[in-house]
C-alpha cells in the first residue's frame, strides 16, 4: 500500500480559510457532547418519570407509560430523526412550525436531534428504571405504607434511592449508547464528531488519520463517561449492603 | 381497638379468606398461627390496609378501613407493623431510619425525633449501632431496629408478621424479649408466630387459621389445653415437637 501518512494535516489551515482542520475535529466534538448531554439529560428525566409510571397501581398510568416504552424502542432511531426533522415541524401549529424554519439551521438540527436522541434514550432509561424498581424487595413497599408515607413519599424516600443506586451500572451503557447514538444525526446534517471526519476525509484525502482521530475522540469520550460512572457508583454505594459494592 | 368482621377475600377464584371475624381489645395480645399459606399474612395486613379485601369490614380505633374515604396513610401511622424480613431501609444509617417517617408523616422536628429514636434504640440495646447502616447488622439487631422505628411514631397498636421466622435460632429471643416487654407494657398486639412458647407467656388469645378460615379463636389456656379443631390438634402437635 503506498499511503502517504501526514499527521500534519490537522495544523493545516482548513480549507474555508478561518480555522485548522484540528479546529474541525474540536467542534465536532463539542458539538458531539453538547447533543449526548443536553440529550441524556432529557433521556433520565423522562425516563425515570416513565419508568416509574410503568410500576404505579393506576392501570392507565401504567398502561400510558408502556405505549411510551413501546413506541420510542421499537421505530429504527434513524426513522424517528427523520420524523422529528423533516416531518414534525410540517405538523406543528403554523406559528410555531415557521418560527422553527425560520430559525438557524444549526439550531434546527441541534433541536431535532436532542429531542430525538433524548425521547429514544428515555424509553431505554425508563425500562432500566422499571427494572430497578421491580428488583426491590416487595416488602420495602408495604414498609414505607406501613410507616404512614403515601405512596408517592414511598417512591421519594424508600423505593427510588435504592432503585437508582441499582440502575447505575446498566444506565453507565444508555450513557455510553447516547453517544454513540449521536453520529445518526449527521444524517441530517448535523456537523458532529463523525460528520466532521467525513468532512475531513473529503477535504484532505488522508482518511486514515481522520478516522482514527475520530475513533479516538469516541474512546476518550467512553472513558471518561466510565470513570464518572464509575465514581458515582462508589460514593453513592450503601454500606453493607448485600449485591452492592 | 380492632375489629373484624366478616372479611372475605379472594384472588380470582382462590378464597385467601373466608369469613373471617374477630375482635382485639385495648391492651389484649393476640397470637395468630396456622399452617403456611392459610391466609395469615394477609388478614394481618387487611387490618392496616396494605392489602384489600372484597367483603367486611375491619375498624381500626373507630376508622372503617375498608372505607374509601379513609384516609390510609393517617391511620397506617398510627398503627406500627413489623415484617418477617425487617424491611429496613438499607440506604439510610439506623437513624435515619428511626427519623425519617417522624419528620415526614408526624411532622415532628429533626431533633425532637432524634430524641425519640434514640430513646427508643437504648430501649432495644442498640444505641452504639446508631450510625451504622442496617446490611452492617445482624437478622435479630434488624429487627429490634425496626421495632424502635415503628415504636417511634407512638402506634396505637403494634403488627407482627412472624418477626422471628427468618432469623438464626440464636437471634430469636432477642426479638421476642423486646415483644414480651412490649406486652407487658399493655401495647396491644396482634402477632403472627409460630412461637409457642412466646404465646403461652404472654399472649390473652389466640387465633388458628387454616384455609384462610378462622378455625380457632380462644384464650390461650383453652387453646393449649383442649384445641377444639382437629387441625388445630395436629398443628400443634407438629410445632411443640420442636
Ligand atoms: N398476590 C397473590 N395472588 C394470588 N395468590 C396469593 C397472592 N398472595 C398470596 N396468595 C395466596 O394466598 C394464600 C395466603 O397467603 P398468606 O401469605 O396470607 O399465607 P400465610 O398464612 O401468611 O403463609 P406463610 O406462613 O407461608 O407466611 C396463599 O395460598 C398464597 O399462595
Ligand atoms: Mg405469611
Amino acid at each position: 500500500m503506498n499511503y502517504q501518512w501526514n499527521w500534519g494535516v490537522f495544523l493545516q489551515p482548513s480549507a474555508t480559510g478561518d480555522d485548522t482542520y484540528l479546529g474541525w475535529m474540536i467542534s465536532g466534538l463539542q458539538m458531539t457532547i453538547a447533543l449526548s448531554l443536553s440529550a441524556w439529560v432529557l433521556a433520565l428525566m423522562l425516563g425515570a418519570l416513565v419508568g416509574v409510571l410503568r410500576t404505579v397501581p393506576n392501570k392507565l398510568l401504567a398502561g400510558l407509560a408502556t405505549a411510551y416504552v413501546e413506541l420510542f424502542r421499537n421505530i429504527p432511531l434513524l426513522v424517528q430523526l427523520f420524523i422529528w426533522y423533516f416531518v414534525l415541524p410540517e405538523l406543528l401549529p403554523p406559528d410555531l412550525g415557521n418560527a422553527f424554519k425560520q430559525s438557524h439551521p444549526v439550531m434546527q438540527q441541534f433541536l431535532s436531534s436532542m429531542v430525538c436522541l433524548g425521547l429514544f434514550t428515555s424509553a431505554r432509561v425508563a425500562e432500566q428504571v422499571r427494572a430497578g424498581i421491580n428488583s426491590l424487595p416487595r416488602g420495602q413497599k408495604n414498609a414505607g405504607l406501613a410507616l404512614g408515607f403515601t405512596l408517592p413519599q414511598t417512591y421519594r424516600f424508600v423505593m427510588l434511592p435504592m432503585a437508582f443506586r441499582l440502575v447505575v451500572p446498566p444506565l453507565t451503557s444508555e450513557f455510553l449508547n447516547i453517544f454513540k447514538n449521536s453520529a445518526v444525526c449527521s444524517t441530517i446534517g448535523l456537523l458532529e464528531l463523525a460528520a466532521q471526519g467525513r468532512q475531513l476525509v473529503d477535504y484532505t484525502a488522508q482518511p486514515y488519520e481522520s478516522f482514527i482521530a475520530v475513533t479516538l475522540a469516541y474512546v476518550m469520550i467512553n472513558v471518561v463517561v466510565m470513570l464518572l460512572m464509575r465514581r458515582l457508583e462508589t460514593k453513592v454505594a450503601v454500606p453493607g449492603y448485600i449485591g452492592g459494592k | 381497638m380492632i375489629k373484624i368482621a366478616n372479611v372475605s377475600k379472594q384472588y380470582g377464584d382462590f378464597k385467601v379468606l373466608t369469613e373471617c371475624s374477630t375482635t382485639v381489645s385495648k391492651g389484649e395480645v393476640i397470637v395468630v398461627c396456622g399452617p403456611s399459606g392459610s391466609g395469615k399474612s394477609t388478614l394481618i395486613k387487611c387490618v392496616n390496609g396494605l392489602e384489600p379485601f372484597q367483603s367486611g369490614e375491619i375498624v381500626v380505633n373507630g376508622i372503617s378501613v375498608g372505607d374509601r374515604k379513609t384516609n390510609l396513610s393517617k391511620l397506617r401511622a398510627q398503627v406500627g407493623m413489623v415484617f418477617q424480613n425487617f424491611e429496613l431501609f438499607p440506604h439510610m444509617s439506623i437513624t435515619e431510619n428511626l427519623v425519617i417517617a417522624q419528620t415526614k408523616v408526624l411532622k415532628r422536628s429533626k431533633d425532637e425525633a432524634m430524641d425519640k429514636g434514640m430513646k427508643l434504640l437504648d430501649r432495644v440495646g442498640l444505641r452504639a449501632q446508631a450510625a451504622k447502616y442496617p446490611g452492617q447488622l445482624s437478622g435479630g439487631q434488624q429487627q429490634r431496629v425496626a421495632i424502635a422505628r415503628a415504636l417511634a411514631m407512638d402506634p396505637i397498636c403494634m403488627l407482627f408478621d412472624e418477626p422471628t421466622s427468618a432469623l438464626d435460632p440464636e437471634m430469636v429471643n432477642e426479638v421476642l424479649d423486646v415483644m414480651t416487654e412490649l406486652a407487658r407494657e399493655g401495647m396491644t398486639m396482634m402477632c403472627v408466630t409460630h412461637e409457642m412458647g412466646f404465646a403461652k407467656s404472654v399472649a390473652n388469645r389466640v387465633i388458628f387459621m387454616d384455609q384462610g378460615r378462622i378455625v380457632e379463636d380462644d384464650s390461650k389456656d383453652a387453646f393449649f389445653a383442649n384445641p377444639r379443631s382437629e387441625r388445630a390438634q395436629q398443628f400443634l402437635a407438629k410445632i411443640l415437637q420442636h
